[in-house]
């Protein structure tokens, strides 16, 4: 579905390349997870894909043509997009963000009211919240409006930048699994930045490791883990596991079984 | 002092109406240009520097000069237009008023929209793009909207500033609130000063109020908010623009101008009641600067004003010779006529010549009594001028003829002049010789024996479309020759004075009066 071919991507004001000869492909129906620290270059892959970025060479495809050939705003009202801020439109009810990206396509009004109300039930929001203000909701709430904004025009592809990094854990740990089961649901293909590696392990069909601008590693988690990968990708996928081993020391040893 | 309130009661509907007209105007259009022109400088950043930078430029300019700058451009424009389109229009009042007053207007909407837009959440405008929004959406989507208040409160702070500034452009001859401050201050009238200040303050007060509310409503997103106030204001502005347009829709009026000294405000009402009386309908327009006066008279925005011959003759004709007097003014009247299309109809029968005075006691113990004697002074002593004197060719020759060379002099509004030599703060002042202060003050004129200044026979001024009009050559014709220099002295004693203070109409009264003109 999504097809990137040598990429490279420069900015005006940095001496490094933010993106340097990137290459890979995500199929229809994957969550695909881009890892890596700041600076590895994931959001502006992310944003190459809609055009909140545009590259310097190489070429974006998007179901076999150029994403250049549309004008951006046309591009990005048919891709989901879900990022850390969610900038939810303060001066709009929750009803009224949700569905801003309809509206921009022309929908008529009640049927942009009928979607609105599925998604409210989608991600599991009352429906009277639609009446409210942005302010008025708990960050964890905001989160899911902001998923249900990128949903409303029926989008194939969702673009997520961090969408959950704000959240505290346990918040973060429902809604990546909410998500999880709305991918599936839906059919959607997705592309998830985060710089957890716990999260893309725990979410994604497959995960891309970039640093310093190009792909380090590109495969399922279960691979990752057991193939041989470079150092880099190694201490990445070394975290989860060594924080998991030592949250197992903190747990005291299980008494034995008298009765065995 | 209750009749004298009430005397600017009276007045209170025709300049408040025009003050709020002009000020309305002003921000309508100072919003209509300054939002658009901040939103080009937002998508044009090499706009933004010199934008703001031109704008603060202006506040720089001090909006009496600003005012008074837009005069003469107004009247290149007019000439031009007249050239082009064989039409022009009045470069006095109304226009220059507005336009300077827009553009002192446009900095605070200019910044504050600027810096709205600017500092608005990058988070929201990413998601503006992310869900599909071209540029143009975005900004009356979500920028506008979201930078609404803070462009309400730049709104606001250009309202109180144009309403305080218009008070300034009584000068350029637009009627305001400011009439009553630069009447008060020429003719010591402080009730008066304190009535425009009061009512200018006032006026921005309840307009900053209603704005406020209008303000608070925008940031709630409360419609009731917002609709309210401005249909207040709306209909405040709109009751203001009817009584104007209902005072002015008379036809055959007749403007009398004014410079902005009390003789002058006293003639100009002494005028305007003979026009009255033969059922003229007459306007007065007060408070001129001296060459604003004979410009728009020259121009045919006014029918008839007084000026005095030495003034024209050093100052629009540049001569640098000093004729006899009637010499003087024949050449003048024939000057006038084939150069300017003004006719002089004229002279009142009195001088009001700029002098050099100084206190009587000082005088003689310095043994000074012509201006000869001030040479040997002349590093010790101090001269005082109004606003307008040493600038002008008079006092060049006067510096030329007796060498004179002041190491201080300082200028002040007449009324602060008389008062500054009277408590010994200078020692020589720019008087005029029909100035009843002079006698007040016990101050001695000193004589011109080299004759360094011209003579200044007040004569009556109108311009040529108006010279075959048979209402304004009778209602002229009983003042020529009319008015002798102790009249004039006792009628403007009877204003400046601070006891007893009399109104310029009372003494424009009294004058016809006493000179048999009633």
């Amino acid at each position: 579905m999504i097809q990137f071919q040598s990429v490279t991507k420069r900015y005006a004001d940095a001496s490094a390349h933010a993106l340097q000869d990137v290459s890979f492909e995500v199929q229809a129906g994957e969550l695909v997870a881009l890892v890596g620290g700041s600076g590895s270059g994931k959001t502006t892959t992310l944003k190459c894909i809609n055009r909140l970025i545009e590259p310097d060479s190489g070429e974006v495809l998007l179901d076999g043509k150029p994403v250049r050939a549309q004008p951006g705003p046309a591009l990005r009202r048919h891709i989901g997009y879900v990022f850390q801020g969610i900038g939810l439109f303060p001066h709009m009810s929750v009803a009224e963000n949700i569905g801003i990206t309809p509206q921009l396509l022309g929908w008529e009004r009640t049927r942009i009211a009928a979607r609105v109300d599925a998604l409210l039930d989608l991600v599991e929001l009352p429906r009277e919240f639609g009446a409210r203000s942005p302010a008025a909701l708990s960050g964890g709430q905001r989160q899911r409006v902001g998923v249900a904004r990128a949903l409303a025009a029926e989008p194939k592809l969702v673009l997520m930048d961090e969408p959950f990094g704000a959240l505290d854990p346990v918040t973060r740990d429902t809604l990546g699994r909410a998500y999880r089961k709305l991918h599936e649901h839906m059919q959607l293909t997705s592309v998830l930045v985060t710089h957890d590696m716990l999260e893309a392990l725990l979410l994604a069909d497959r995960i891309i490791v970039m640093q310093s601008g190009r792909v380090l590693a590109n495969d399922t988690p279960q691979r990752l883990l057991q193939s041989d990968t470079p150092p880099a990708v190694r201490e990445l996928l070394d975290m989860p596991r060594k924080q998991a081993e030592r949250l197992q020391s903190l747990f005291p040893a299980p008494e034995p079984d008298k009765h065995a | 002092m209750l009749e004298r309130i009430e005397a600017a009661w009276r007045l209170l509907p025709g300049y408040l109406s025009q003050h709020v007209v002009l000020s309305a105007c002003a921000l309508a259009l100072g919003i209509a240009i300054g939002i658009p022109l901040s939103i080009l400088a937002l998508r044009r950043p090499w706009l933004r520097w010199p934008v703001l930078a031109f704008a603060s430029l202006v506040q720089t300019i001090p909006s009496l000069a600003l005012l008074a700058l837009f005069y003469p451009l107004l009247l290149a424009l007019s000439a031009l237009s007249e050239r082009l389109f064989g039409a022009r229009f009045s470069a006095l009042g109304f226009w220059p008023s507005l336009l300077a007053l827009t553009l002192y207007s446009m900095l605070p909407i200019l910044r504050n929209v600027v810096t709205a837009i600017t500092n608005l959440d990058p988070d929201i405008l990413e998601a503006a793009d992310g869900v599909g929004m071209t540029p143009r959406q975005r900004l009356w989507r979500v920028e506008l909207p979201l930078a609404a208040p803070m462009i309400m409160a730049g709104v606001r702070t250009a309202a109180v500033w144009v309403i305080g500034a218009a008070t300034l452009s009584t000068p350029v001859g637009q009627t305001s609130l400011g009439n009553y401050i630069f009447a008060g201050l020429q003719i010591e009238d402080w009730t008066l000063v304190l009535f425009g200040c009061v009512a200018a303050a006032l006026l921005a007060l309840a307009t900053d109020q209603m704005l406020g509310v209008i303000e608070h409503g925008v940031a709630l997103r409360k419609r009731s908010h917002v609709i309210a106030p401005l249909a207040a204001l709306l209909l405040g502005v709109t009751l203001a623009a009817a009584a104007q347009l209902g005072s002015g829709s008379h036809t055959a009026r007749y403007l009398v101008g004014a410079k902005n000294f009390s003789e002058q405000y006293i003639l100009a009402r002494l005028i305007s009641d003979q026009l009255t009386k033969r059922g003229a309908d007459v306007a007065r327009k007060p408070g001129l600067g001296s060459a604003v006066a004979f410009r728009a008279l020259s121009q045919g925005e006014l029918d008839v004003y007084v000026d005095y011959s030495g003034t024209i003759w050093a100052n629009v004709m540049k001569r640098r010779d000093n004729p006899p007097r009637d010499q003087l003014l024949s050449e003048l009247k024939d000057w006038l006529l084939r150069e300017r299309k003004v006719h002089l109809f004229g002279k009142l029968g009195f001088e009001n010549a700029y002098a050099l005075a100084m206190r009587r006691d000082r005088a003689e113990r310095l043994g000074i009594r012509s201006i000869a004697d001030l040479a040997k002074h002349k590093n010790q002593l101090k001269f005082g001028g109004d606003f307008e004197f040493f600038a002008r060719p008079e006092w060049e020759a006067l510096q030329h003829e007796y060498a004179l060379a002041p190491s201080d002099r300082k200028q002040y509004q007449s009324t602060f002049m008389y008062k500054a030599v009277a408590d010994g703060e200078v020692d020589v002042i720019s008087a005029f010789s029909s100035d009843g202060r002079i006698a007040t003050y016990d101050l001695v004129v000193l004589s011109d024996p080299k004759q360094a200044i011209p003579p200044y026979d007040a004569v009556l001024l109108i311009p040529e479309a108006r010279a075959h009009d048979s209402l304004l050559l009778s209602a002229l014709e009983p003042l020529v020759d009319s008015i002798d220099i102790e009249l004039m002295r006792q009628a403007n004693l009877q204003v400046d004075r601070s006891d007893n203070k009399q109104s310029p109409g009372a003494a424009a009264a009294w004058l016809a009066h006493a000179a048999h003109l009633d």
